[in-house]
């Protein structure tokens, strides 16, 4: 059967001054309709690369993305893109932001009570209500990340593609983050693409984690299925033998198959 | 109702004002009045051994024309160019009345006699002159921004377009505004040629050389600030995909502001600098004219008639340069950013 998302046999190379530089060789992901897929890897090895492909933004030399049985190649609102530092444009309240997204996506598709529903609906979904008219300048880190997931969720994605959403915010406020992002993957059952190099956090959060080795050259080291019942619930997992046994196995990948050489 | 005064004053860089309104509604005296004597008091102290050393310095040099002016006597030629105003005014006025009851009593006569009143033809006063030389400069940088805002943003979103005016810039922005005049004044009376002209041919060059000289500021600086653009900002609008209009007015522009505010500042102080220049050779009727004249009149008065029009050249500047620090605060986003 035909996959969701089919990243098939993607390489790039980017041009450098001494001659082409080949960032990924030969990666080939298949991942179903409300699948959350994390890429873990060293940095430095092109995971966020992947998802610039998938996102649009980079085009593969060679293979491609196909979604829904259709090749993408250039960006575009059903593969929402959740930035790392949050990228909300600063000279709009969090409302604005929202809207921003909603009324260039939903153009003539819904009316103006309707979008405006629509917003505050994804904005209730981030817990960003109370602080909805407030400027990006005047909320902390977490609550702009929150607003930034609210954008990229408003644009209603095919695929979610988020871009280590949680590597700036400190370590409490990405959790909270991330228990927020599961009660929403409950409700909505995205297809989502998360980018990480914390551990716990993709062990906590995936269907699947996919392992990359280092550069050049980077391709998919391993595939780790995460058979974790869901809802998962922090606290429980903590001493759970299942999830350690996850946790040590992509461990062992990062730290001892491909250790990174130089520290 | 205070927080708004002072917040008034805070946009518009009249920081100095906030510990008087502060002290009125009785915050903490002492410190007011500490703030005071520092914001106030320092300046006002260095402004007052600045007019002394002037004072002993001027009188030490003789010229042909007499002593050098102090403050005392650029003073009283102010007040003088004030008087010369009012009594010009007043000519005018008079001038109009008397038309004004001949008319009256040609109709009185005659209802179908021809009414015809004669504009009034008197010499400018130091205000008209001050008048014209706003007038002026404020038309030369308005097309300055319009030519220079939009090649800057666009070239500051292509970087082919960038490499390929950079060269020109380069060469055209260290131009003197005395060399570009005998070519604008060349060209302008070549090319505009009309009947009935709306504009004199002195106030079209000065215009146009303050605009060829404060393009460059404006336009480097929003070519920069364009592509300074956060990468991530643009391709959030590349997600949304927006169109290349849309992405220039949602994203460009309001993320570019703060710089563009910085070229349009710089822009308008090189435009007055050019102004007075370009308005004495172009004989355009405004302060750089004033100066000319008086200088080439040559009477006891002239040289302190000159440095009260360099005082007024020195504040204009520097409330111009007031007015587009607060329009700078008041568009650009980040309000708390410290702007000098």
């Amino acid at each position: 059967m035909e996959k969701y998302l089919n990243i098939d046999h993607v390489s790039i190379e980017f041009p450098t001054a001494n001659g082409p530089f080949k960032a990924l060789d030969n990666v080939n992901l298949k991942i179903d309709k409300g699948e959350f897929v994390s890429i873990i890897g060293h940095s430095g090895c092109g995971k966020s690369t992947v998802m610039n492909i998938v996102g649009g933004l980079y085009q593969a030399t060679e293979g491609g993305v196909i979604l829904e049985g259709k090749e993408v190649n250039e960006p575009g609102p059903d593969r929402a893109i959740v930035f790392q530092n949050h990228s909300l444009f600063p000279w709009l309240t969090a409302y604005e932001n929202v809207e921003l997204a909603v009324k260039s996506v939903f153009k003539g598709q819904k009316s103006k009570q309707e979008m405006k529903e629509w917003i505050d609906h994804n904005i209730e979904l981030v817990h960003m209500t109370h602080a909805k008219d407030k400027l990006p300048a005047e909320i902390s880190g977490g609550m702009k990340q929150r607003i930034g997931i609210a954008r990229a969720l408003a644009m209603e994605p095919k695929v979610l593609l988020m871009d280590e959403p949680f590597g700036a915010l400190d370590a409490l406020t990405r959790a909270h983050l991330q228990d927020s992002l599961m009660e929403i993957q409950t409700e909505l059952n995205n297809t989502v693409i998360m980018i990480t190099h914390d551990v716990d956090e993709a062990v906590l959060l995936s269907d699947k984690i996919v392992m990359m080795t280092n550069g050049p050259a980077a391709t998919i080291g391993d595939v780790l299925d995460v058979k974790l019942a869901r809802p998962r619930k922090r606290l429980d997992l903590a001493d759970d033998a299942e999830y350690n046994h996850y946790r040590s196995e992509v461990i062992h990948f990062l730290h001892e198959r491909h250790a990174r050489k130089v520290a | 109702m205070k927080d708004k005064i002072i917040n008034v004053f805070e946009v518009t860089g009249f920081t100095w004002f906030i510990p008087l309104v502060k002290l009125v509604t009785g915050d903490s005296p002492q410190q007011q009045l500490q703030d005071l004597a520092k914001m106030v008091g320092i300046p006002l102290f260095a402004f007052i051994v600045f007019l002394g050393l002037w004072h002993i310095g001027a009188a030490k040099v003789v010229t042909s024309l007499g002593q050098v002016p102090g403050p005392v006597q650029v003073w009283e030629q102010a007040n003088v160019l004030l008087d010369e105003h009012n009594a010009e005014r007043e000519k005018e006025h008079k001038f109009y009345e008397r038309q004004e009851e001949r008319n009256a009593k040609k109709l009185a006569k005659n209802p179908d006699a021809e009414i015809k009143i004669r504009p009034y033809t008197g010499k400018e006063t130091y205000l008209d002159q001050i008048r014209t030389s706003l007038i002026t400069v404020f038309v030369g940088f308005v097309v300055a921004s319009l030519i220079a805002i939009p090649i800057g943003i666009v070239s500051g979103l292509s970087d082919t377009l960038y490499s390929a005016i950079n060269p020109l810039i380069q060469i055209f922005k260290p131009i003197s505004p005395l060399a570009w005049l005998p070519i604008v004044t060349m060209v302008v009376s070549a090319v505009y040629v009309s009947e009935d002209p709306m504009f004199s041919k002195a106030f079209i060059t000065s215009a146009i050389t303050v605009t060829l000289c404060s393009l460059w500021p404006t336009l480097i600086n929003t070519a920069v600030g364009v592509s300074s653009i956060d990468r991530d900002l643009i391709n959030v609008g590349r997600v949304l995909r927006l169109s290349y209009i849309t992405t220039v007015f949602k994203i460009v522009i309001p993320s570019s502001i703060p710089m563009i505010f910085t070229g349009l500042r710089i822009s308008l102080g090189i435009g007055w600098m050019v102004l007075i220049a370009a308005e004495m050779l172009a004989q355009n009727p405004g302060l750089g004219k004033f100066v000319w004249d008086e200088f080439q009149n040559g009477s006891s008065n002239s040289l302190s008639r000159i440095m009260v029009a360099v005082l007024t050249i020195g504040i204009i500047g520097f409330l111009l340069d007031r007015v587009m620090l607060t329009m700078q605060k008041f568009f650009s986003y980040d309000k708390n950013a410290v702007i000098r």
